[in-house]
């Protein structure tokens, strides 16, 4: 495997001239599989920032082919490209999706799970900015605990949003997928990695990619990238890999008390009392001693 | 062509077979199954070369098709009730992508309360998504609508998804005797499929867009005349279908004893032929009764209608269906037709068939007397007594 990096990168752009944020991690994901997978990728985006900020007729943003999907069928519809490209006797392609966490977590999980299920030969990367960022800053269950949004606001009685994140890595693990990994923006040539790596397989691939929404999460448009490493410096998100029923853990934490660093000035955290950090750091530390009992490490 | 014992649901899957579609995708619901069956197997055998994809759900058997559409190949999907209005996210979808694909569904009423019986709310509750809909009236026709469906929507003025409605049970269920054409007669009739309109390594597309407020009427007045373009395409379909098979086909409607006729029932699907056997028995009586059978919903045979009943005094619409808080579908649509084309004629409606209730000989000779005596409300059949 050529493992992509930022001398070899190719120059080709396939998404450009969209209307996302200025900073935004999502479109940053988008831009770099595709530069990953490149002429040969046909790429389907469900409903969300995504797909809103890149395909405003007669402004079409993707230099590659592609749709947008509704937002619960995104992994049907890419099983469908997928197997109506192969019907036309057409095989060196790459069918991939980008969906945010909404649109993989909660309403596209079924098809999700169905395509894992068939083991349909297509990537499937999420990219998650932990909330409903196109509607604007609703909850998804990939918002992590504590998360400011406008479904759970600071109120006198509640104070952001009660729950976990759904852990959607091992979700798609258990289903026995060929290849899952979590990445983030912040560690650009790991996530490249994972995409070729992915694309060098076959069957259901799934990369969830962490990417931080400067809009939706309170913060300047030049902290995403920083934010998207101190997320898997403080333990929060884990860089990991799942093959062939096992799970490697790719990179660990370097920052012990990095949570306290990584929150403060994230507006979406800001009314965090030291109790709910301590929660934070409670379970990131129960989730660290099952990674360490039974992840390999490499 | 050899002919077969078999039923509405059987026929249909042999049409199906005949059109090679590329891929299929559907998911089981009562009483469409046996299609879904038929068609594995076939597939299972290599009878018929398509890929075959088990999907979840009924969402994501259509967005699965529609995404296979997009790739330029020939597909099929089928379904019922509640699995149709489950897919009808993807409804508008697949015509606003304008992917010609082709859908049976198995009319069933739709829960509450849960029943598998054929009424059909469902399909009609459907007629503004852009779809073409066709009401079959026995298996020969399902069979050849199965075939000649892929000609008129793949033709590329027209570029529509396709929607064949089966009568649930009456229909999908009773057995008849088909005439199965051969493969090569098929594929005499229905070239393969090319368009333009679909992802092209050499030249790439972005499919399935957003458009705003500027653009979006230009594209939505596309597909409108995508579904009137069907018009002229149905009926050179039909006549190739003549020629070639011997069977002909009406068009948007069927006209049964309506040259001079009084008093006329408008109806659409398998209780047509009880309406018709009812015609000839009002006939001996020295009424002048006579039927039309709409074939086609979409695109709306408005201008035959009118001119078949400009000579009647008495129209009556019976129909499987309720648009709650007016009137049945149909009738609308009929009483707007009639309006519009300048035709004045009493109309009555009789709704009936809900949750698969019987439609009796009974019922069909009481509307005729009905609109003898000059009546003009709207009711429910089948249960004395109730108006609307
Ligand atoms: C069936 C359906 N329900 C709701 C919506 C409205 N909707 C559009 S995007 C979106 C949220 C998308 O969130 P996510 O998937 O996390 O992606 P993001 O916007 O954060 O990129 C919602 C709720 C829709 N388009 N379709
Ligand atoms: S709201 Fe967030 S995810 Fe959406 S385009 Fe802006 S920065 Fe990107």
């Amino acid at each position: 495997m050529i493992v992509p990096n930022a001398r070899n990168i190719t120059e080709d752009e396939y998404f450009f001239g969209h209307k996302a944020c200025a900073g935004c991690g999502g479109s940053l994901a988008v831009r770099i599989a595709l530069k990953v997978l490149g002429e040969r990728a046909v790429a389907v985006l469900p409903a969300g920032c995504m797909s809103a900020v890149g395909f405003n007729f007669p402004q079409l943003c993707f230099g590659n082919n592609a749709m947008i999907s509704t937002f619960a069928g995104t992994a049907s519809m890419m099983t469908g490209v997928e197997a109506g490209l192969r019907a036309r006797g057409i095989s060196d392609f790459q069918i991939v999706g980008f969906a945010g966490d909404g649109g993989t977590a909660d309403i596209g999980i079924q098809a999700l799970s169905g395509a894992i299920d068939r083991n349909d030969d297509i990537i499937y990367i999420c990219y998650d900015n932990e909330a409903y960022m196109n509607t604007g800053t609703q909850k998804s269950s990939l918002t992590p605990f504590g998360a400011s949004t406008t479904t759970t606001p600071v109120t006198g009685r509640v104070k952001g949003n009660t729950h976990e994140k759904k852990n959607m890595f091992e979700i798609v693990a258990a289903h026995g997928i060929p290849y899952a990994a979590t990445a983030s923006i912040g560690y650009l040539e790991d996530y490249m990695r994972k995409v070729r790596k992915a694309s060098e397989i076959r069957g259901t691939k799934y990369i969830h990619v962490l990417a931080p929404c400067p809009t939706g999460w309170g913060v300047d448009s030049d902290e995403t990238i920083d934010l998207a490493r101190a997320a898997v410096d403080c333990g929060l998100w884990p860089l990991a890999e799942y093959e062939n029923g096992v799970f490697h853990i790719n990179r660990e934490i370097k920052d012990l008390d990095g949570i306290r660093s990584y929150v403060r000035g994230q507006k979406r955290f800001r009314h965090l009392k030291d109790s709910d950090l301590e929660h934070i750091e409670k379970m990131r530390d129960l989730r660290w001693e099952g990674i360490n009992k039974t992840w390999i490490k490499n | 062509m050899t002919r077969f014992f078999i039923s509405g649901n059987e026929a249909f899957a042999h049409g199906i077979r005949l059109a090679r579609p590329e891929v299929i995708s559907a998911y089981p619901i009562t009483p469409q199954t046996i299609v879904v069956e038929r068609l594995s197997e076939m597939v299972g055998s290599g009878v018929l070369n398509s890929e075959f994809i088990h999907v979840e759900s009924e969402h994501s058997a259509l967005s699965c098709v529609i995404g296979a559409s997009a790739t330029g190949v020939r597909t099929f999907t089928a379904t019922s009730s509640q699995g149709l209005l489950y897919m009808a996210e993807c409804l508008p979808y697949a015509a606003g992508g304008r992917f010609p694909i082709v859908m049976m569904n198995a009319n069933r009423s739709t829960a509450l309360p849960w029943n598998i019986y054929g009424d059909q709310r469902d399909s009609l509750s459907q007629l503004d998504c852009g779809w073409i809909q066709v009401y079959a009236q026995d298996a020969q026709e399902s069979l050849d609508l199965a075939l000649m469906s892929y000609r008129i929507s793949e033709n590329c003025d027209v570029s529509t998804p396709f929607m064949i409605n089966l009568d649930g049970f009456h229909l999908t269920h009773t057995y008849e005797p088909v005439d199965i054409p051969d493969q090569d007669q098929a594929d005499a009739f229905l070239p393969e499929y090319s368009t333009e309109n679909r992802i092209d390594f050499d030249n790439p597309k972005n499919l399935c867009f957003s458009a705003g407020p500027e653009y979006n009427t230009i594209f939505k007045i596309g597909e409108h005349i995508g579904i009137q373009n069907s018009r002229k395409e149905i009926l050179e379909t039909e006549e190739s279908f003549a020629k070639l098979f011997g069977r002909r086909y009406t068009g948007l409607i069927e006209k049964y004893l309506c040259e001079d006729a009084e008093f006329v029932i408008i109806t659409l699907g398998s209780i047509s032929g009880l309406c018709k056997n009812v015609t000839e028995s009002m006939r001996k009586k020295g009424i002048r009764a006579g039927v039309i059978r709409i074939r086609y919903m979409r695109p709306f045979p408005h201008k035959e209608i009118s001119v078949a009943v400009s000579g009647a005094k008495s129209v009556c619409v019976l129909e499987k269906d309720i648009s709650f808080g007016y009137a049945g579908t149909v009738f609308i649509n009929v009483c707007a037709a009639l309006h519009n084309e300048g035709v004045c004629v009493p109309t009555l409606n009789r709704i009936g068939g809900l949750g698969g209730k019987d439609i009796t000989e009974n019922d069909i000779q009481k509307i005729f007397l009905d609109m003898v005596e000059g009546k003009k409300d709207i009711a429910f059949i089948g249960v004395e007594g109730v108006n609307i």
